[in-house]
């Protein structure tokens, strides 16, 4: 029997945790989100995802990520479960 | 340990951490709170930071630089509300000679502002507030 949800016709999907801070929570109004994305995923396509939500045009298309706390590139993998973070400029120091 | 505080930084306490008898030279960087900003001035501002990363790459740059230099290092940056003239971050790097001390000093001041998820919202006299990039001087450049 196939779980409910779990069709075999149901193309992978992956689930992410999506935090954003300062000038960039500002813009897209939230400063964290569930996203489920077709798989296999990478931060680029997460990132593309956001700059279509309302507000979402505001991020660069290329901007300081970070996967599972530490500093991730553009064509990196995002697994299920993950954590992705768009980090704005930083000011520290 | 913890390298982001809410509280003032108190950088004697923060020396007595890597202080010992064979650490003959001590460097210390503080990254104070300045009154202006693009010829605006500023009256106060608000630090935030993605607090589990911004741990974790502390811990990864205090390693690195203990791992290049023989320096014992302590680190903190303060978070929250602060005012003109606070201290914002503080830099302790202890060895045996000055020549690592201020590199390794150097090198984690450096790192910490390429690499440390922390931002800061600055207001004005004029009662604005300003997410602060310090890219977009090098776009308008």
């Amino acid at each position: 029997m196939i779980p409910f949800g779990m069709s075999a016709a149901a193309p992978p999907t992956v689930s992410v945790h999506v935090v954003l801070f300062a000038s960039y929570a500002d813009s897209l109004g939230v400063d964290a989100l569930e996203l489920t994305l077709p798989a296999p995923t990478t931060i680029s396509a997460i990132v593309e995802h956001l700059r279509t939500l309302p507000g979402g045009s505001r991020l660069p298309p290329k901007p300081m990520c970070a996967l599972n706390l530490a500093h991730a590139q553009p064509h990196d993998p995002v697994a299920e479960g993950d954590e992705v973070a768009i980090l704005p400029p930083l000011a520290g120091g | 340990m913890s390298f982001l505080t809410i509280r003032p930084i108190e950088l004697a306490a923060l020396v007595s951490t890597v202080q010992s008898p064979e650490r003959g030279g001590i460097a210390v960087f503080l990254g104070l709170v300045r009154n202006h900003h693009d010829g605006r001035a500023v009256v106060r501002l608000d630090y935030s930071a993605y607090g589990p990363m911004a741990e974790a790459e502390c811990g990864r740059i205090v390693a690195e630089a203990g791992s290049r230099w023989d320096a014992a290092i302590a680190l903190e940056h303060r978070i929250g509300p602060l005012s003109v003239g606070d201290t914002a971050v503080a830099i302790v790097a202890a060895s045996a000679h000055r020549e690592a001390a201020f590199a390794a000093c150097r090198f984690v001041i450096d790192e910490v502002k390429r690499r440390v998820p922390i931002w800061k919202r600055e207001h004005y006299a004029d009662g604005t507030r300003v997410w602060v990039d310090p890219t977009a001087k090098l776009q308008h450049a």
